[in-house]
């Protein structure tokens, strides 16, 4: 069996909100379909011009329009790198074609959620959806506080119609029927010799939870989008961070970010571990496991902590990710007198899955020039048939540096602030390193003398290094909330049936019957099945002593 | 990890391929069948052979399934293949359940060779052995986050083969598609019947699909630090939860139901299967791990 159609051709209109007066709610229902009746549009003067624009607004098919455009207008947000989710996309895209970027600057395509074609859609939408849902309040606030609808006065249209030998008299048989309505959670009313009822008020109650949450969503995002912020930090294995504007690699303030919202604390990085697995000695190295322990100190004293994948660490009013890991090896410079002037670890970026990592060394002081240096490092090092060397495994099994070494001036002192993980090496001369004739390859405690009597490096040891994110959100609550009560709103709405029923007494003093006419909104299938065992059910039933009109 | 048992599953696999392709012909000759017949055309016997052979096939996909997740110690979802693994046999599943509830049989051509055809695009293209999680996909939200997201491709699958049935009869019903070839139409049910039918299921998929957009953006807050940042795989999951919204709108909306509805149900599908396929190939995002 197929589901039924609530009614023949050219019968009631059973779907719409807003359609004929005999279907459910809707009178003046608002919303939906008001547009039918032709638009005229020359006469209107501005009032009535803007009432009509209000009546297009918020309309059901202009919301579905935008709907739709919403959706296609997302997907130039998922081909065009955008500045929020993936920086350096943009920054490649902008490199590789200039042209071509600034056209798509221009229309905003970097920045697609936050443009202004985006947004007008999406305030549109809302704008539609709010002018919907307040009268649609409006009016279910009176129907739930309404005594359920006269009986239609075409009867032989219900789509549910039976009549029942009223045993007992009628109205022993209205007071069954009444207590089978009322313990199926109809709200009843009787009236003399009938019975109107109603269930399902959920459904519209639901639907305008889901909507409303939406819009709470929208609205939290809205104000309390501005309170967050969040940085970026590496941390190697034995140094602090404390939670200070300067302590951030890279931060990012809401609009109303003020340095007072960074509760002081500070975490240290006591170790990091990471775990790999191969599945046979010819395939790759697979991660299982990152871990890092560290040491909180807060208002609270100082007190252990774990910080893993997919677990954040609550501190202070923030949250703390681990976002990255890698090497950061322990290099020592000396002067020709074997002085220190450089001893610290450098974070190496890993390129690989067998974490080949590269990574730079400024010595600016201490030594006769500025000293650069453009380094790879291997956690396991192997040389290559080529004579180039490899990593051929994550763990540090033979942990070795490769240098190319410069002197000259390291543009430190201009000013402008310098990335820690560019060398610009076009001023500086090549003094060791690759295709110098003096490879520079050290291994954990190697020392190599720098040429011209400059000084020596060492690879004295090695740390690890975590990548971490610090983030206040503050919309995470109330949009928390809004997803909660729009599924909760959801679930009840398309959960529930809105049902009618009436009944009426018929046919004479000798054969009394009753009439059951039932009908629903929307697509019921089930509706003669339900109405049907209701009948049944009021045979028998013992009614409760109930109050009638 | 027990390798035995991922061969074997590989080997199942294959095997339920063979069984859905012997299905979906029967249900093919059952509609060529019903078209060619001139009288009003009741389901054939190969029609029968047809839904046991597909009920066959989907406990031979099942258990390649079960012996997946056991080879690999955890759920069989954690990459593309295991993703179409197991959305395909869901999608059959919800097929055979909803046959309990409605007679949809007609759709079954429709219904095992999509099985087919994405399973064998999966297992040629996106096949990878066993291996242990990367800690980003370890914990319960992988569970939950893409279990949802299987049931609900399943139940849009169906929903969509519902919907092209629908748009065929649409025409018919108009007059358009007549002649012998179009007859076998007459054995399914009407256009709003066939439309009231792929609602329910759609609206349940779309249920399933909100639950997979709020999981995910936990586990993103989680794993990432942040609930929603517009990453390639955010944005698809929206497009598409927007479109089935537009749908469930359209379906309550003179004027809009019907044709325009189905349309936008078919749209919302290109997008699940494009959001699967192209951009977990070629788009870049942080849910770049799919094992290929």
């Amino acid at each position: 069996m197929v589901s039924r159609r609530f009614s023949e051709p050219g019968a009631l209109q059973p779907v719409d909100l807003a359609d004929s007066t005999s279907d459910f709610d809707s009178p003046d229902a608002p919303r939906k379909n008001r547009l039918d009746a032709p638009i005229r549009g020359p006469k209107l003067g501005p009032l009535e011009f803007l009432r009509w624009g209000w009546r297009v607004l918020t309309s059901m098919r202009t919301a579905i329009i935008l709907m739709v455009l919403l959706a296609f207008a997302s997907i130039p947000g998922s081909l065009v790198p955008q500045r929020s989710s993936d920086p350096n996309g943009v920054i490649v895209f902008r490199n590789t074609d200039p042209d071509l970027f600034a056209v798509y600057d221009s229309f905003q395509l970097f920045d697609t959620f936050t443009s202004v074609w985006y947004s007008s859609i999406y305030v549109l939408l809302f704008v539609s959806l709010i002018g919907c849902i307040l009268p649609r309040s409006l009016h279910h606030w009176r129907i739930l506080r309404a005594e359920p609808a006269e009986a239609p006065d075409k009867w032989v249209r219900l789509p549910f119609r039976r009549a029942e030998p009223a045993t007992g008299g009628v109205d022993a048989a209205l007071e069954r029927a009444e207590t089978t309505l009322r313990r199926a959670r109809y709200r009843v009313v009787r009236d003399g010799s009938g019975v109107r009822a109603e269930f399902g008020y959920l459904r519209e109650t639901g639907n305008l939870v889901f909507h409303i949450a939406l819009v709470g969503i929208l609205v939290t995002l809205a104000v309390a989008g501005g309170y967050g912020w969040n940085g970026q930090r590496v941390i190697v294995e034995g140094q602090t961070f404390t939670n200070q504007l300067a302590s951030f690699d890279t931060f990012n303030p809401g609009s109303w970010f003020s340095e007072t919202q960074l509760e002081p604390y500070g975490v240290s990085l006591k170790t990091f571990t990471a775990e790999y697995t191969q599945r046979s000695s010819d395939d790759p190295w697979v991660p299982i496991d990152f871990t890092a322990e560290l040491t909180v100190t807060d208002d609270n004293g100082t007190s252990e902590a774990t910080l893993k994948v997919n677990e954040p660490l609550a501190v202070g009013n923030s949250q703390m990710y681990l976002l990255g890991n890698g090497f950061a090896p322990i290099i020592t410079v000396r002067d020709p007198d074997g002085v220190v002037v450089f001893e610290q670890p450098v974070v190496f970026l890993s390129q690989d899955s067998n974490l080949t990592s590269v990574g730079v060394v400024k010595v600016p002081d201490g030594l006769s020039e500025q000293v650069g240096m453009q380094g790879f490092f291997y956690p396991s090092a192997v040389e290559l048939d080529s004579g180039a060397l490899a990593s051929n495994n994550p763990e540090p099994v033979n942990p070795a540096v490769t240098f190319n070494i410069y002197t000259g001036d390291l543009g430190l002192d201009s000013g402008q602030t310098a990335n820690v993980f560019q060398l610009q090496t076009e001023d500086l001369t090549l003094i060791a390193g690759r295709n110098t004739g003096v490879d520079v390859v050290l291994t954990l405690g190697d020392v190599f003398t720098l040429p011209g009597g400059v000084g020596s490096v060492e690879f004295s040891g090695l740390r690890r290094f975590i990548g971490v994110e610090i983030r206040h959100d503050a919309t995470q609550f109330g949009v928390a909330l809004g997803a909660f009560f729009a599924i909760a709103g959801l679930l009840a709405s398309l959960g529930t049936r809105r049902r009618r029923v009436w009944i009426r007494a018929a046919g004479n003093s000798r054969t009394p019957k009753l009439e059951w006419g039932g009908m629903a909104r929307g697509d019921d299938p089930r509706l003669d099945v339900a109405l049907d065992k209701l009948v049944e059910r009021s045979r028998t039933i013992t009614p409760d002593k109930v109050s009638t009109k | 990890m027990n390798y035995d048992l991922e061969s074997i599953s590989l080997v199942l696999t294959y095997s339920a391929m063979a069984v859905y392709a012997l299905a979906f012909i029967l249900f093919t000759v059952d509609l060529a069948g019903r078209a060619a017949s001139e009288v009003q055309s009741e389901p054939t016997r190969w029609l029968r052979a047809a839904m046991a052979l597909l009920t066959l096939g989907w406990l031979v996909h099942a258990a390649a399934v079960i012996t997946r997740a056991i080879s690999a110690n955890r759920v069989p979802w954690a990459n593309m293949y295991e993703f179409g693994l197991t959305t395909t046999a869901v999608l059959v599943a919800v097929f055979l359940g909803v046959t309990f509830w409605r007679d949809i049989r007609f759709v079954g051509a429709f219904i095992s060779g999509f099985a087919l055809l994405a399973l064998g695009i999966v297992t040629v293209n996106f096949y990878v052995t066993v291996v242990p999680l990367p800690p980003a996909l370890q914990g319960y939200w992988l569970i939950i986050h893409v279990c949802v997201a299987v049931l609900s491709t399943g139940f849009f699958a169906t929903g969509a083969a519902l919907s092209t049935a629908q748009l065929f009869q649409e025409s018919r019903e108009e007059g358009k598609l007549q002649g012998r070839s179009w007859r076998f139409l007459s054995a399914f049910p009407t256009a709003a019947e066939l439309e009231a039918l792929a609602y329910r299921i759609l609206v349940i998929g779309f249920v399933f699909w909100t639950f997979t957009l709020v999981a995910g953006a936990i586990w993103a807050e989680r794993a990432w630090g942040r609930y929603w940042g517009w990453d390639t795989k955010e944005v698809w999951t929206f497009i598409i939860w927007t479109l089935f919204a537009g749908y469930i709108h359209a379906r309550a909306t003179r004027g809009w139901r019907g044709r325009p509805a189905a349309i936008l149900s078919l749209i919302g599908f290109g997008a699940v299967v494009f959001n699967y396929s192209i951009v977990n190939i070629f788009f870049k995002g942080l849910h770049a791990y799919s094992g290929l």
